[in-house]
């Protein structure tokens, strides 16, 4: 496809502790268009933070390790830049904001100067012109410009996670890796971020990467959406797939545990069990255990199934209603 | 049973950290050696420490006698080995005043906080304003000059500095919740403190009390060497050194011996201590 | 018949370098034995000291507190240890609740100790009894809550707080450290011990979709006062209060169709040092008006429905009229 911005080809991931060997990511594969807005959803420990990182390649080191596959960016394979090319994308054409604004800001210097900071790293502009621009990038948040001579901690939470936006976006920046921008924040901060969020995405035509474990964020946010459990892609598809027509027994596990606010029941339907260790994976379909519908054919490792077009599942038991392996 | 397995899991754990620094295990192996020479001295020793021998005073080293004979025509050798006994007494024993009477000051003003941390914060600040080793001089003086007056001495005068990390840490272990979740249960202050908070606020002060031992053994080599430790003809190794005063130019080796002993278990404590640091940061962890 | 647990217009001031911190200003609510009182709000409403303050965890600077109609607000020493065992808590962060070096047993076998009066094998019993309730499985009792997942640390919270056998939990977001999957097994086990027990919960939470599932009343704050409280359906049913209605249209609503209109909260948030008499939630409302300085009462709107807004009505029929 002529107009895919990353493309991420059989990511594999590890860290590796004492005593074992984590598999975080395994054999991943995910493109993001142009433009595009893609949700990654899943809980604690499926890898999706470790997915943005590896883009970014800032995984912990040594404990975390790129065993295999590859992340292209624009026909380019950022695995295989040296550290200096890869500053250069870093925050520049790639830009990831964090789910704690706190860490991601210097306490002992102005929100402005930080900001000006950003663009002055990866442009040749004076001081005067990058002030202006983070000027300019404060009120496209919504903060008002006299407050770039003010200290993170003259921010309440919402306000700093503006600021860590205008960080990212003050380049221009065509891929923005969002990990759980809005959850620390109250359910009324968050409505205005991710507003104002979408406006932004529009206003740049930045591509979007937003990694949530709330469904109903991807619901408001997302066009695409990626569910992954256990390191790997279970079902990704348009919004209108997962939500109207989930098929993967753990999307459907995933929306029949949430509370709703719509229904008469007592009682919710948890997904039994518990996610497999992450440092002794089962063979075959990592979501057996917990499945309603397992079989014996997923002792195998399960192929992906397209449903339909542009809805993959990986499942062995998709195919049972017409879909095809990939 | 249920206990033993706490504390050989905790063990363990610091013991799998520390191992991954050389360092660490190298300056374990030497403080276990020095243990072992202290508790092994009638044995290992070839000769009483006091015996003197007037036909070998100033001897250089000799088959009978590995590092020579001092000017009574002691064997320095033996003087080392049982000296080290008086050595680590100091170091092990000060601490272990220091820490359980800093412990307690630390953990009440920390846990309590109010007018009980202002009262012992202020307190401390002016014991702190009297240099240490004045304090221990004056006690040691005051209380005449023996082994064991020096190690109240050093205890007494190195308390504030574990009285100050201990509440630092409990000030911290204080706000966690699981504290709230006993109080909700009925616990006792007396049980919150002990139970919850001590064991859990201790990390940082293993680090200083290692530490501790080394800076102990050396103030207490100093008190030695000004005739305010251990008294003749008991050998400590401060006291080795100042008895090798008179001598000093002739036979620079009846002070070497003895300060090359100081040197390498200060080190070696300081780098346990350095290498426990590194062991008990939970932020290094996996 | 005397209500299980009644509050009289609690308050809770701390003492801040700027003044006085209004975090709890004037609660009132009853809970009935064997019920839920939901407690919704955002961060620094005051639920959290709310929920600690009826525990006596700490002390409230004014009000009054009935447990089975006997008041409480000041109780002795002995009245407490006594209390206590009647009247639990869950807390939220299953991870810093938790000694990191006690066992899931010693964990769970703390309060047993601390109760007296029972031998080392009874308490035992006693443990395994209590584990397998909460759906815990025994090989793990001499486990240490770090070798353990959120959702089965958040169980041996609740084993705690059932060990004593009280009559009242205060459940302060037991579910809001955990993952969906996880959540639902932990609130179902709530519920199933709730109508074995006969347990009354406070479920303080910030999770309107959760309270709505758990609780028969529900009482929405704002900087330290009840904004609305009315039972469960009736509340989602005639949402009254701005703030109410604007909580609500927040959340993220997990399906692509019937889109509702967002309320997007502009302005700045009101400081609870030294809040003026009026209306806290003036500052970010998009009908506020003159009379909103005044102090705000709490109104009997509909049959156990209250709402503490003095332009309520206008505000529903100017609604009424948009909508139209």
């Amino acid at each position: 496809m002529a107009d895919t911005l990353l493309d991420i080809r059989n990511l594999a991931v590890q860290y590796q502790t004492d005593d074992a060997t984590i598999y975080a990511v395994n054999n991943i594969n995910l493109a993001i268009r142009q433009g595009e807005t893609i949700g990654i959803v899943g809980e604690t420990g499926a890898g999706k933070t470790t997915i943005a990182k590896s883009i970014m390649r800032i995984l912990p080191n040594p404990q975390g390790k790129i065993v295999s596959g590859e992340i292209r960016f624009k026909d380019q394979n950022l695995l295989d830049l040296p550290e200096k090319e890869m500053q250069k994308v870093r925050g520049n054409q790639i830009a990831m904001i964090f789910q704690d604004p706190m860490t991601a800001l210097n306490p002992i210097e102005t929100v402005g100067y930080q900001i000006a900071e950003a663009i002055r790293r990866h442009n040749k502009i004076t001081q005067a012109e990058a002030d202006r621009r983070a000027c300019d990038m404060l009120e496209t948040v919504g903060i008002p410009m006299d407050r770039f001579g003010e200290y993170p901690h003259q921010f309440s939470g919402g306000m700093k996670q503006r600021v860590v936006i205008a960080m990212a976006l003050a380049c221009n920046p065509e891929l923005l890796l969002a990990d759980e921008p809005t959850t620390a924040l109250d359910v009324t901060i968050q409505a205005q971020v991710l507003d104002m969020m979408r406006s932004l995405k529009e206003k740049f035509k930045t591509s979007v990467m937003l990694i949530t474990h709330d469904l109903g964020v991807v619901a408001e946010f997302c066009e695409t959406v990626a569910v992954t459990y256990s390191g790997e892609i279970v079902e990704r598809g348009t919004v209108e797939h997962i939500f109207d027509n989930p098929q993967h027994p753990y999307t459907l596990g995933l929306f029949g545990s949430l509370p709703k606010l719509d229904t008469k029941d007592r009682r919710l339907k948890p997904i039994k069990g518990m996610m497999p260790d992450p440092t002794n994976l089962p063979i075959g379909c990592r979501f057996r255990d917990r499945c309603p519908d397992a079989i014996e054919a997923c002792a195998a490792a399960p192929p992906d199934v397209e449903t339909e077009p542009g809805h993959i599942v990986k499942c062995v038991r998709a195919k049972e209603k017409g879909g095809a392996a990939v | 049973m249920e206990n033993r397995r706490k504390k050989q899991s905790r063990l363990r754990d610091i013991w799998r950290q520390l191992k991954k620094s050389k360092l660490s295990v190298v300056a374990l192996i030497v403080l276990c050696l020095i243990i072992l020479v202290a508790i092994l001295a009638p044995v290992l020793a070839p000769y009483h420490y006091a015996q003197q021998n007037a036909k070998l005073k100033n001897a250089p080293p000799s088959a009978q006698h590995l590092l020579g004979n001092d000017r009574l025509g002691r064997d320095i050798l033996s003087r080392l080995i049982w000296g080290s006994r008086q050595s680590l007494q100091m170091g092990v024993l000060a601490v272990a005043i220091a820490a359980v009477v800093g412990i307690l000051i630390g953990s009440v003003a920390g846990y309590y906080g109010g007018w009980v941390d202002n009262l012992s914060m202020r307190l401390l600040d002016i014991y702190q304003a009297i240099p240490m080793f004045l304090l221990s001089v004056s006690l040691a003086a005051i209380m005449g000059p023996s082994l064991k007056n020096a190690i109240i001495a050093l205890g007494v005068g190195t308390v504030p500095g574990y009285a100050r990390i201990m509440r630092a840490s409990v000030l911290t272990v204080r706000e966690k919740e699981y504290v709230e979740a006993s109080r909700a249960i009925n616990a006792s202050n007396a049980r919150i403190i002990f139970k919850h908070i001590v064991p859990n606020a201790i990390g940082p002060l293993i680090v200083q009390i290692t530490m501790g031992v080394g800076s102990c053994i050396l103030a207490g080599s100093a008190l030695s060497y000004i005739g305010l430790g251990a008294q003749p003809p008991i050998p400590e190794w401060g006291a080795m050194i100042a008895d090798a005063r008179g001598v000093m130019r002739q036979y620079p080796t009846h002070a070497l011996y003895p300060g090359i002993c100081v040197m390498i278990s200060v080190l070696a404590c300081n780098l346990l201590g350095d290498g426990l640091r590194d062991a008990l940061d939970p932020r290094l962890k996996n | 018949m005397t209500p299980l647990l009644e509050v009289r217009d609690l308050k809770k001031y701390f003492k801040s370098r700027a003044g006085l911190l209004h975090a709890v200003d004037g609660v009132s609510f009853t809970l009935e034995k064997g019920k839920t009182l939901g407690v919704v709000g955002e961060s620094g409403c005051g639920k959290t000291t709310l929920g600690r303050t009826v525990l006596h965890l700490i002390e409230p600077t004014d009000g009054q507190i009935f447990f089975e109609g006997k008041d409480i607000t000041r109780p002795k020493k002995r009245e407490l240890r006594k209390l206590r065992e009647q009247m639990q808590i869950i807390f939220q962060d299953p991870f810093s609740s938790l000694d990191p070096r006690m066992t899931v047993s010693e964990a769970i076998m703390e309060p047993l100790i601390l109760k007296g009066g029972m031998s080392r094998a009874a308490m035992h019993a006693e443990v395994r009894q209590l584990m397998d309730t909460v759906g815990l499985a025994t090989r793990l009792e001499n486990s240490y809550p770090h070798e353990l997942d959120g959702g089965r640390r958040q169980r041996i919270g609740i084993a705690r707080a059932l060990a004593l056998k009280p009559k009242f939990i205060v459940c302060d977001e037991p579910v809001s450290a955990l993952d969906v999957s996880i959540q639902a097994q932990v609130i179902n086990l709530m519920l199933d011990l709730q109508e074995e027990r006969g347990l009354a919960y406070m479920f303080v939470t910030h999770d309107l979709s959760v309270v709505k599932y758990i609780s028969n009343d529900i009482m929405v704050m704002y900087l330290g006062q009840v904004v609305e409280k009315a039972p469960a359906d009736e509340l989602f049913a005639n949402l009254r209060h701005p703030y109410s209605k604007a909580l609500l249209s927040a959340i993220p609503i997990p399906s692509i169709h019937n889109r509702k209109e967002r309320i997007l909260l502009t302005g700045e948030i009101t400081s609870p040092i030294n809040p003026k008499p009026g209306c806290r939630f003036m500052t970010r409302c998009r009908y506020a008006r003159e009379e909103c300085n005044k102090p705000q009462k709490l109104e009997e709107c509909a049959p156990g429905h209250f709402v503490s807004c003095c332009c309520y009505k206008e505000i529903n029929d100017l609604e009424e009229v948009n909508k139209a």
